[in-house]
């Protein structure tokens, strides 16, 4: 069944180059890409239960054998994320078709927006298959170059003007990232992760700790890493809606994903687990802060977003079984509901014509469904029992009792001091925009669409999202056996290289 | 095989000068920085992949080649780069055509917040000075 592997990036790639071709007929272009996408789904669908059982699939791409070609893994946790990242591009994609029909294009010109897309679906699905250092360098390059395409769609002034933020930090991390690679492949002979994962043990620790710090600079910033954060809430809010949803959701999990894959499997037990710690702490306090600061919704969600990431990496620097299975399961619950929220605040925006909270008011008597629609993932976010951002948490601060060291019961406290404060921005949102009484007045944003309502589609959409978020609950026991399994997978390292090379390990 | 100095020289003066210019306001400026950048890092995984002749059999000695694999790879890396750099410019012009200029710009809510900050700052100076207080105008959202 290795055959199923290159899938998830090709039919992407195909579906983009069709619908490129098709730049005239959007009815053709929304037909292929939710096709493309759905069968994406399916397929990593399969992966994920081919992989549950401990079996690694692996392809050598061209027939080339790996040390020297290009080879795909997928192991069960590049499956899971490729299952939530597929779940989510096609809701986000409905989500996105329904905001364009009601739209008639003018605000969104579909042509450009498919491909990129679906580009941006084949980048991030190729990141998480990525079985060499360059292969995840070029996955990261597919999904950014899409986004920077779809960031600045419309290319008005403010989109440009955070766009040109985005771009250049970006650029900046990806050739941080490239360095990386060039000082790796000198000081090893090799970019096959399965083989640097011997090789780089040879290494005296000074070298070894210079190239992990490297490599954790460039993806903290892609993963958005508080002091490496600043461009995220200053460049995701003025795109476009479900744009702002899918790189909320997806992008920074990317990045995130390449921690854990290079710590567990270059860097098993360096000294940068205390820094990724105390990073995870001032992540955390420093994000949340500045969201209860924020008077905008979607400024809010992106400030909520980064101190979130802060969860994750607490749960990586502990480098125990636990740990990094809570982190896994934590990755997994916020793709979706920070997707959800995003996609929420959209249809905050279309609804009441604005996204500032000075603003908006008595929306839960105008549309007590985009209440419902708002508030279940709001307190999933804040970790409310018995949603699966409570479990979560509840994992990772069991990781962090079960370390007992004085940096994790820090981070402990800095966890829950973060849920509450979660809770504050979130229920500040929900009195503003929902409870007060509504202001006459309301003049609408520059860039929002007023009165054009909320489309069946674009309900629909996030109505599966937020049923996907609620429903972790029900599926969390069965999904932190697999998250654990996977941990134990990582951090043993042998199944890994085993996969990749067969017998003869080098 | 050591590496030959004079090309570490001139990554390194590479770096520095691409560093320098990504710190520019203007943004044709940083571009030209992300390209200094972009060449620097492909000379050096040159580097990395060691001196000898032109990989290809029958024309050097298997022994004395230099590795494909690194000029491989920097190849795709220059792609990448020449993208990049269009994408970039096609924004430097696009915010040329619409602000006359392409510096990057502030961001509109930090400029608010320091704007707010001031005006707590005035508030509070007026506060000390008379005691009838303007109580709430501070902390406005």
């Amino acid at each position: 069944m290795t055959w199923l592997v290159p899938l998830p990036v090709i039919m992407p790639l195909l579906g983009a180059a069709l619908t490129l071709l098709m730049r005239r007929r959007p009815n053709a272009q929304r037909a292929v890409s939710v096709t493309v996408l759905a069968a994406t789904l399916a397929v990593t669908i399969m992966l994920l239960a081919l992989t549950v059982n401990g079996e690694t699939l692996t392809v050598a791409v061209g027939g080339w054998a790996p040390p020297l070609g290009i080879v795909l893994v997928a192991d069960r946790l590049a499956a899971l994320m490729l299952v939530v990242s597929a779940a989510v591009t096609l809701c986000v994609l409905i989500y996105s078709i329904g905001q364009g029909m009601t739209d008639r294009e003018e605000n969104t010109p579909v042509s450009v927006y498919h491909p990129a897309y679906l580009i941006l679906t084949a980048g991030v699905t190729n990141a998480f298959l990525a079985g060499d250092l360059f292969n995840l360098y070029v996955g990261f390059e597919i999904l950014l170059a899409a986004s920077y395409v779809l960031i600045t769609i419309g290319a008005t002034k403010s989109r440009i003007r955070d766009g040109t933020t985005y771009v250049v930090v970006s650029l900046l991390s990806s050739l941080i990232f490239l360095t990386a690679i060039g000082l790796i492949y000198a000081a090893t002979g090799t970019l096959n992760l399965a083989q640097l994962a011997g090789r780089l043990d040879a290494l005296p620790d000074s070298l070894q700790l210079g190239l992990q710090g490297m490599l954790l600079l460039a993806f903290g910033i892609k993963a958005a890493v508080f002091p490496l954060s600043a461009w995220l809430p200053d460049s995701y809010p003025t795109a476009i809606a479900p744009v702002t949803a899918v790189f909320a959701g997806l992008l920074t999990k990317v990045g995130v994903y390449a921690i854990i894959r290079t710590q567990t499997l270059l860097f098993p037990d360096g000294p940068a687990a205390t820094v990724l710690l105390v990073a995870a702490l001032l992540t955390m306090l420093v994000g949340i802060l500045g969201a209860v600061a924020q008077s905008d919704i979607k400024r809010l969600l992106s400030f909520t977003l980064i101190s979130h990431i802060g969860y994750m990496l607490f749960g990586i620097g502990l480098a125990s079984d636990v740990g990094l299975s809570g982190a896994i399961f934590y990755v997994v619950h916020h793709i979706i509901i920070q997707t959800t929220l995003f996609l929420a605040a959209g249809l905050i925006e279309r609804q009441g014509g604005t996204t500032t909270l000075e603003r908006l008011g008595g929306l839960a008597k105008l549309a007590p469904v985009l209440g419902v629609l708002f508030f279940l993932p709001a307190l999933n976010l804040a970790g409310i029992p018995p949603f699966s951002g409570f479990l979560g948490k509840l994992g990772l601060l069991q990781a962090g009792v079960a370390d007992g060291g004085i940096l994790a019961w820090l981070l402990v406290a800095g966890s829950v001091v973060t849920s509450l404060l979660t809770l504050y921005a979130i229920g500040r949102v929900w009195n503003l925009a929902f409870w007060r009484t509504p202001r006459t007045a309301t003049a609408p944003d520059a860039d929002a669409v007023p009165g054009r309502g909320m489309s069946r589609l674009m309900v629909g959409s996030t109505v599966a999202l937020v049923t996907l978020g609620t429903a972790l609950t029900l599926i969390s026991g069965p999904l932190f056996d697999v998250t654990s399994q996977a941990a134990t997978e990582l951090l043993d390292r042998e199944p890994y290289v085993y996969a990749v090379f067969g017998e003869e390990s080098p | 095989m050591s590496p030959n100095l004079l090309l570490v020289i001139v990554v390194g003066v590479l770096f520095a000068a691409g560093v320098t210019l990504l710190l520019e306001r203007n943004l044709t400026r940083v571009i030209l920085g992300i390209t200094m950048l972009g060449n620097a890092v492909n000379l050096l995984i040159l580097l990395g992949g060691g001196y000898g002749g032109p990989p290809i059999v029958g024309v050097t000695p298997e022994a004395r080649m230099s590795d494909p694999l690194t000029q491989a790879m920097i190849l795709t890396a220059i792609v990448i780069t020449l993208g990049m750099t269009a994408f970039l410019l096609a924004m430097a012009y696009r915010s040329w055509l619409l602000n006359g200029h392409d510096d990057v710009q502030d961001d509109v809510e930090d400029r608010r917040i320091v704007q707010l900050a001031e005006r707590d700052q005035g508030l509070a100076d007026q506060d000390t000075a008379d005691e009838p207080s303007a109580a709430g105008a501070g902390g406005q959202q």
